[in-house]
This record gives C-alpha cells, sequence and structure tokens, in this order.
C-alpha cells in the first residue's frame, strides 16, 4: 500500500459526503481504505471516474500480491500483506494449509485421508479453525494414475487442490479432470518453465516457480513469467529441513518478503511458499519427524509462509499449526468480544445458577463450552470488559460490580422474577468483586473456581 | 431504464472492477480483440528466460545492540559455576542476516520447584522421582535433560503454600547450588510481600555466583530486590505485565534509582501460552525488542519468556476435547510437547533468547531448531531437485 494515511487517500474521494458507502463522511471511508475494511468499490460515486478510480486502486493495492485458488465456500485467498511486523496494521490471508496426497495411496486410504483433511475441525472462540488444502503429489508413475488420483481427490472433497509434479504431461493430466476448481500448479522450474508457463496461461491458474535455494533464478523465474502475462504467482523459494540449510532458508524467506514490502521490489513481491513438508525427506520415525515439521510449520507461518505444504495429519502437529496461525493472523487492533448480555445456556428454570463472565471472545466462549459440555443449565451474563479477559479486566478494573450491575440492567434481567434463589456466581479470579457486588446489587454473591472447567465439580458440591 | 452495452464498454467495465474471467457467457456475432504488444513481442521468444539478480539491503535503522548479560560465575570470576552463559549481543531480530548473532542460540532454564506442585500429566512422569528433593530435581534436569540453566522456584515460601521462612528456603538455594554447578535463576512465589525478603536472604547465601534474581516488578518492593541484587553481585529480572510503557518504566527506575548497571538487567514482559494470548505476548516482545535495536536505551536488554505457562491451555494438558464436535485431538503426550515449543518458538523469533521450560522434549525441539536457524548445527545436506517424487513416505 503505497499510501498510508487517511489524508493521502481522502484527495482522491468525491469529497462530497453523500454516505452512500456506509461513512458519514468521505474523510472516515478514507481511513476505512486505509486499515484495509472497506473496499474502494464501495464508493459509487468514485466507480464514475475512472481514472481517479485506477490511480486509487493502484496506490491502494497490497504490496504483496493478493491471489485466489480454488472456488466457492472454500477457496482461498493467498499474500496481500502490507506489512513486516503485524503490530504495524495486521497481517491479511491467514497461511493456507495444504496436506498432501500421492498417486499410488490404495483408493479406501486415499479417500479416508482426503475426508480427515477436509473435516477436521477445531472451535476457538466462536468459530472452527480448519484446513484449507489438500495437495496431490505425483509419485512419477504416470500421467494417468496422478489424473485419476486428482479425479477422486475433487470428487470427494470441496476443498481447493494443488496438483504437484515437475512433469508438465502429469501436471496436463491433472488440469484435464479439474481446471475449472481453479487449482494451484506446482511448480515451474528452470528446467521445466517453458511447458508450465502455457499451462498456466492456457487454463487461467495460479502457479508457483520453484528454484533450489536460489534467489536469482526465483526472481529470473518471476520476471519472465510476468512478461508473459502471468501474474498469479507463488514463490517456492525451498524449504530446507535442517542446518545451515535451515538457516538459509530462514534468510531467504525474510529476504524476499523484505524486497517485498520495504524496498517495493514489485518484481518479486509474490506470496511465499514453504514446504515443512520436506522434514520427511531425512527421516521416516513418525513422531520426531512430526515434531520437526510442526516446528518448521510454526516458524515459517511467522516469518512469512502465505501457503505452506505439510504431511503429517496427526492431531498434535495440525492443533498446533492451526493455532499459531490464528496468532499470527488475528487482528492486533481489535480484541475479539463478543456482544455483552445475558446468555441462555441449555433450558434454565427459576433454579438454575446465574454465572458471570467477561465480554472476552476466548473466555465467553471457554466458559460456554465448559458449561455446554457439563450440561449445565443456567444463565451466562457476558459483562462488558472491552474485549479483556477475567484477570486481566479485574486488574484493569474493566470488570467491576457497577459493569456487572449494568449488564443486567441492561437487559432487564430482575433476580426475583427470573430466579427463587437471588444469587449469582462469580469467577475464582474476580473474587475480590464480592462484597461490592453484594453492596451494589443487593443479592448473594458466591465464589466460584479458578478455571471455568471446574464448575461441573464445583456445582455438584456448592449448588443445591 | 435498459442499456445495450458494446463489448468495449463491457471491457472497461471489468477492467474497472478487476473482473479476471467470466464464467457461463456466450457473445454472439463478431469480436475484435486487442492484444497487449509486450505479450505478442515476448510471445516469439518465449523460448528464452530473462536473467535477472536479486538483491535486498540491510536494515539501516537497527543502530543499537542488545546488551550483553552473563549469568552465572566460573572459579575464575570468583563464583563456582562450571560454565557461564552469555545472552544478548545482537544488533538485528533474532536469526536475521543484517548482522552475526554474537550469542547464536536461545538458553534454556528447566524449572525446578522446592516443594511437590501439581503438574501436568506428561510433565509430571519426567518428575516424579525427585520431586521431595529439590537438589536432586536439579540434578536430573542437568544431567538427564541437558538444561543450560536451572530455574529454581521458592514457591514454599507462599503463605498459601508451606509460608516457609527465607532462611529455610535459602538452605534449599545452597543445597541446589552444591548439587550443580550450572548458572541458576532464583524465584519467589509471586508473592508480591513477600518475595523481597526472600530473595534478599538467597542472594545473600549465592553471593558471587551471578545468580539471575527473579524478580523485580512494579507491584513488589523492588528497591529491595535490586539493592540485594547489587549487593551480592547477581543479575536482575525486571518483570511487567504486557506493557511496553511499564516495562521501559520499571527499567529506567532500576538503572537510574536502584543503581543496577546495565550488564545486568533481563527483561521478562510476560509470555502467554499459545491461543491463551500469545498473540499478545508475541507482539509486545517483538516491539520491545524493535525499539531496542533502533535506539530505545531503556529496552534494549535481553529477555526471559516462562514458555512453561504453556501448561496452563488446556490443549496441552487436557485428555481430549470437552466439545464433541472437535475433531480427535490425539494424545496430549504430544500434543503437550508441541504446545510449550511452538509457544517458545514464536517467543525466539519475536526477541526471547532466555526460556523457562519443563517438558525435557519439548526442551530439546526449541533447543535443536534455534540453533540450526543459529548456524551452529551443520546437519547433512538435503536434496530439494525432484523432492516431489523422492519423498516416500
Ligand atoms: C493476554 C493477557 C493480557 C492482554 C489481554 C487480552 C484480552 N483481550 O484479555 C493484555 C495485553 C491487554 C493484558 C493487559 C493487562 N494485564 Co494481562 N494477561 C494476559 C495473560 C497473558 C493471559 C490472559 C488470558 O487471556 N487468559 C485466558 C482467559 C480465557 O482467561 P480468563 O478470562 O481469566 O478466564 C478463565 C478464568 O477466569 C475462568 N473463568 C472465566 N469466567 C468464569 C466464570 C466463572 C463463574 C468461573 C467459576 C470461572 C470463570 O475460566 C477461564 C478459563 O480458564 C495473563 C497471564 C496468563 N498467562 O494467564 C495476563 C494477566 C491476566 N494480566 C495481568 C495484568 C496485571 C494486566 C494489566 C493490568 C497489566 C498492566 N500493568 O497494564 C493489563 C490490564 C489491561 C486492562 N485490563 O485494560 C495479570 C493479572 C494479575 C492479577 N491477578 O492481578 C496477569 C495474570 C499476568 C500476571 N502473571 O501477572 N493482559
Ligand atoms: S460514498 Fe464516496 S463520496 Fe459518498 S461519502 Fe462515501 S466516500 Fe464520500
Amino acid at each position: 500500500m503505497k499510501l498510508n494515511s487517511p489524508l493521502q487517500v481522502y484527495k482522491y474521494l468525491p469529497k462530497i459526503n453523500c454516505g452512500k458507502c456506509g461513512e458519514k463522511t468521505c474523510m472516515a471511508f478514507a481511513s476505512r481504505l486505509v486499515d484495509r475494511s472497506k473496499k474502494i468499490e464501495d464508493c459509487q460515486i468514485l466507480l464514475q471516474d475512472k481514472e481517479k478510480f485506477l490511480q486509487l486502486a493502484e496506490l491502494l493495492a497490497p504490496e504483496i500480491r493478493e491471489i485466489t485458488a480454488g472456488v466457492g465456500d472454500r477457496k482461498v485467498r493467498i499474500g496481500g500483506d502490507d506489512v513486516l511486523h503485524r503490530h504495524q496494521l495486521t497481517f491479511f490471508n491467514p497461511t493456507v494449509l495444504a496436506y498432501d496426497v500421492w498417486d499410488t495411496m490404495e483408493e479406501v486410504a486415499l479417500i479416508e485421508r482426503v475426508k480427515k483433511i477436509s473435516e477436521f475441525k477445531k472451535f476457538y472462540v466462536g468459530h472452527y479453525l480448519k484446513l484449507d488444502m489438500i495437495a496431490v503429489r505425483s509419485t512419477g508413475e504416470s500421467a494417468a494414475k496422478f489424473k485419476s488420483c486428482v479425479e477422486k481427490v475433487t470428487e470427494v472433497s470441496t476443498l481447493p487442490v494443488m496438483l504437484c509434479s515437475f512433469d508438465p504431461t502429469v501436471l496436463k493430466a491433472g488440469l484435464e479432470v479439474c481446471a475449472d476448481k481453479k487449482p494451484v500448479l506446482y511448480a515451474a522450474t528452470k528446467d521445466n518453465w517453458e511447458q508450465v508457463s502455457k499451462l498456466a496461461l492456457e487454463y487461467h491458474v495460479p502457479v508457483v516457480l520453484f528454484s533450489e535455494g536460489d534467489l536469482d533464478s526465483l526472481k529470473t523465474l518471476a520476471v519472465s513469467f510476468n512478461r508473459l502475462g502471468i501474474n498469479d504467482i507463488i514463490l517456492d523459494p525451498g524449504t530446507y529441513p535442517e542446518g545451515a540449510q535451515l538457516k538459509s532458508t530462514f534468510e531467504n524467506f525474510i529476504k524476499l518478503r523484505r524486497a517485498g514490502i520495504k524496498e517495493s521490489q514489485k518484481e518479486i513481491a509474490y506470496p511465499i511458499m514453504a514446504a515443512p513438508i520436506t522434514a520427511w525427506m531425512i527421516d521416516n520415525d513418525p513422531t520426531p519427524t512430526s515434531y520437526l515439521e510442526a516446528a518448521l510449520a510454526s516458524i515459517f507461518m511467522i516469518k512469512y509462509a502465505d501457503i505452506m505444504l505439510l504431511h503429517s495429519i496427526e492431531p498434535h502437529a495440525l492443533l498446533s499449526e492451526v493455532y499459531m496461525r490464528e496468532t499470527m493472523y488475528t487482528d492486533p487492533r481489535t480484541p475479539l468480544k463478543v456482544d455483552s448480555g445475558v446468555y441462555k445456556i441449555g433450558n434454565p428454570t427459576k433454579d438454575s445458577p446465574v454465572i458471570t463472565t467477561s465480554n472476552f471472545a476466548l473466555t465467553y466462549y471457554t466458559v460456554e463450552s465448559d458449561l455446554s459440555s457439563g450440561r449445565i443449565d443456567c444463565y451466562l451474563a457476558s459483562v462488558n470488559t472491552d474485549g479483556i479477559g477475567v484477570e486481566a479486566a479485574v486488574a484493569g478494573r474493566q470488570f467491576t460490580a457497577a459493569k456487572i450491575k449494568e449488564t443486567f440492567d441492561e437487559a432487564g434481567f430482575d433476580f426475583k422474577e427470573k430466579t427463587s434463589h437471588n444469587t449469582i456466581i462469580l469467577p475464582g479470579l474476580a473474587a475480590r468483586l464480592q462484597g461490592d457486588l453484594e453492596d451494589v446489587m443487593g443479592i448473594k454473591v458466591l465464589i466460584g473456581p479458578v478455571d471455568s472447567n471446574q464448575i461441573p465439580g464445583w456445582m455438584d458440591k456448592n449448588w443445591l | 431504464m435498459s442499456k445495450e452495452l458494446t463489448l468495449a464498454e463491457v471491457i472497461e467495465l471489468l477492467n474497472n472492477v478487476e473482473v479476471e474471467a467470466l464464467e457461463g457467457v456466450t457473445f454472439e456475432g463478431d469480436i475484435e480483440i486487442e492484444i497487449d504488444e509486450s505479450v505478442m513481442n515476448f510471445r516469439e521468444e518465449a523460448n528464452k528466460l530473462i536473467e535477472s539478480r536479486f538483491a535486498v539491503g540491510t536494515v539501516n535503522e537497527w543502530t543499537t545492540a542488545i546488551e550483553e548479560v552473563t549469568i552465572g560465575a566460573t572459579p575464575a570470576n570468583g563464583g563456582s559455576r562450571g560454565h557461564a552463559v552469555t545472552v544478548g549481543g545482537e544488533k538485528a531480530l533474532p536469526y536475521y542476516f543484517d548482522s552475526e548473532m554474537k550469542n547464536p542460540t536461545c538458553v534454556v532454564a528447566i524449572d525446578v520447584f522446592d516443594m511437590p506442585i501439581q503438574l501436568a500429566k506428561s510433565v509430571r512422569t519426567s518428575y516424579e522421582d525427585v520431586m521431595e528433593s529439590p537438589s536432586d530435581w536439579a540434578k536430573k534436569v542437568v544431567s538427564e535433560y541437558h538444561a543450560d540453566m536451572i530455574a529454581l522456584h521458592l514457591i514454599s515460601t507462599d503463605p498459601k503454600r508451606k509460608d516457609a521462612s527465607a532462611s529455610e528456603a535459602s538452605k534449599t538455594v545452597e543445597d541446589v547450588l552444591q548439587a550443580v554447578d550450572v548458572p541458576i535463576i532464583i524465584s519467589g512465589s509471586g508473592t508480591h510481600k513477600k518475595d523481597p525478603e526472600v530473595l534478599e536472604k538467597a542472594a545473600e547465601v549465592s553471593e558471587g555466583e551471578r545468580c539471575l534474581i527473579a524478580s523485580a516488578n512494579p507491584d513488589n518492593d523492588y528497591e529491595r530486590v535490586a539493592a540485594a541484587a547489587n549487593k551480592y553481585g547477581h543479575v536482575l529480572l525486571s518483570w511487567t505485565q504486557l506493557e511496553i510503557n511499564a516495562q521501559k518504566e520499571l527499567n529506567r527506575k532500576l538503572i537510574k534509582h536502584c543503581g543496577v548497571s546495565r550488564d545486568r538487567i533481563v527483561m521478562d514482559p510476560t509470555t502467554a501460552a499459545l491461543g491463551y494470548g500469545l498473540d499478545y505476548a508475541y507482539s509486545n516482545v517483538e516491539r520491545i525488542r524493535l525499539a531496542g535495536l533502533t535506539g530505545d536505551k531503556e529496552l534494549n536488554f535481553p529477555t526471559l519468556s516462562v514458555s512453561s505457562n504453556a501448561w496452563n491451555a488446556r490443549e496441552a494438558w487436557m485428555i481430549s476435547s470437552p466439545l464433541k464436535e472437535d475433531s480427535n485431538w490425539g494424545e496430549r503426550e504430544h500434543r503437550g510437547l508441541i504446545w510449550e515449543a511452538a509457544t517458545g518458538f514464536a517467543l525466539a523469533l519475536a526477541g526471547c533468547e532466555l526460556f523457562m521450560m519443563m517438558h525435557p522434549g519439548s526442551a530439546q525441539l526449541l533447543k535443536k531448531i534455534t540453533r540450526m536457524l543459529g548456524g551452529s548445527i551443520n546437519e547433512e545436506k538435503t536434496d530439494l531437485s525432484n523432492w516431489i517424487t523422492k519423498l516416500i513416505i
């Protein structure tokens, strides 16, 4: 993004404050463009001035090109970043996680693996963390074998696919059965680039350029492809799994991203791909290798892979991978919160407990899932703590007796009418609010355990 | 109002909104298509690559080195440690090529508690036999788990546990210094009222060993802790809670008012577990490190992470997911190990160089990977050409 202050962007806007974009003023819209929470197409008036529109679009385009793969619901965006450090804005488009299958797999095993990849999910602060892509790897047996494997995979799963082979005839065979699903081609090299570039043009699909540890030839490929009119490019500088080669891999990722963002070298400002799967080239012992692979995944998710090719689908590897991605890609500008209010969990009656917690999304959903899975019917009040967790909010005084009262008042929750016990339960970490809360609300206050996963056990002992 | 469009207008419209492809559209009649000349030209000679060279600069803004801090004193320096460890000294983000890392790896201290404590099962199995004796515990983590240092936590002094006295606790410090010869971190129980007294006594009995005293923080009598560290020749941990300005202020006070020398400060800006605040902690540490490198002399100190708090994350210790909708969580032994290591990786890349950890496997993994990134392990070379077909799984 060449423009980073709302004032600079404002110059290009119609300055008539018509409000059609949903913002009160053009200036407000300008700041939404800078933080990328609105799109330039949202200003209908600007759309009519083609020249200005294009100029601004160019100036607001992300430094790293953003490309898409796949179609439908599970379509993915790759790249599109504007900063080197997440606190400077946020990272966009979470690293796309692709897991491999290979064309010599028995059909039953293949289908099972594809389903596991497609169906994996882990609940985390209000949504499910999932995997994104299936990479079909040619073992070199034959193009026909590859083709039927791709066919099977796209039949069983709606996830986007990556077609992996250095042999253009194999890639072509794969494209023949799934080009309409916008797969990613892996990969063009110095040896096969002529044929692979033709495939990319003919089928209009994104293509990965691979060069083993050599950034000169990677750039050579990128510049040449660009001149051929191919811009949906992903760069794979090679991921070496260990030793001094790993060090140079790490450095290559930083060099590429720095060139793209800090030095605005457009010829090389494309998304980057890492392949922690190469851990399996040095060892086949599943447990240590899955650790090494997950370790490489963490490292390159932090520095700066936009898409990643992996092998292990053991839960311990998958969980750490989807969590690390979430960590790096949550928007540091806004705490994740839920609306404050009083929610029903299960089917509460007058005898059911009333429980309080904060409106920090992580806290709320943790507590909610503990209550639901413990089958506790209750009212759960999410107090407006500005999206701060219980412990930090008690320390920072966003979780106070007054705030708790406010939540119940605003929800129109009357203890006399809704409960038979006139009692409220506080988180263990908010014990110090007990006295205040009794005074302010005139109700009985019980102190729950420290961790919400202990609530079910605690209820057995402390609730009638 | 309807309007007829020419093909040229349609193309212009599409250009405006960056549409790349149309699906399910048919045109009737003759169509003229203009093709960009540069593409045509190149097409003719598309049998040649355009040779290019890649170059990128280094970061000029990184003007200031992180302070070098040595923990542990050998006999030559008036202590009894077999070796000392030095952290800091870098002039770039961790493992970046902008400048050579002076001390190119992260240092791992494994936790030892002065009384039995509740631990996650996958961690407990490693220490079950030594939990009753801090010195046996210390010996085990050094000889079997290759800890670079140990972090001794005097939790028995907590009034809510045993309320052990400062002198009782300092006896344990002496025992542990006898039992092992690695540098040690001495940590209180986290009780702000009592820690200064406990740490003062511990500093006294370990005089000259150049231990890391944990900690001085805005909520305890940090002047007293700092005075003890100064008097008995130790290094001080400056601990704040996820707030860059609070960290700056405490460091300033320690230097200006308490007379702690710059080569005796390590920071703990508070780090959190993967999934439980690591996003905040990562960015906080990274911001602090960038500030230090770009010349903020109140923030250019080595940084410690208590990565062992990864074990608070339920994903690290629970047998299985409490939610039936979740996919299988797999075995917690593997999950926990990765959880602590992954927490460590993120913080190592953000700017931490010293780690408190608990699981021996996690510690090993973090050390191995960071050593490779630092360039001190040269494994056999891997050949990636044709890796797609060579990979047999
Ligand atoms: C991430 C974090 C932050 C983030 C907050 C992000 C956010 N949106 O909440 C930031 C950086 C903003 C932050 C700031 C501060 N923090 Co802070 N922070 C943490 C950290 C690392 C993790 C907290 C967390 O997210 N936990 C996970 C959530 C799910 O926990 P939770 O909300 O408490 O919910 C659990 C329980 O309370 C319980 N529970 C919840 N509801 C209910 C309901 C019932 C009925 C029951 C029974 C149980 C229950 O179960 C939940 C699951 O286990 C902790 C340290 C740590 N490792 O734990 C420090 C910590 C909480 N922070 C602390 C402090 C002091 C602060 C600051 C005051 C620091 C400062 N000087 O500025 C500020 C305050 C900011 C503010 N309030 O405006 C201290 C609190 C010390 C104390 N007990 O007083 C901690 C413990 C660090 C420490 N070791 O000292 N912090
Ligand atoms: S739609 Fe355009 S002109 Fe109208 S207020 Fe928004 S930015 Fe301004």
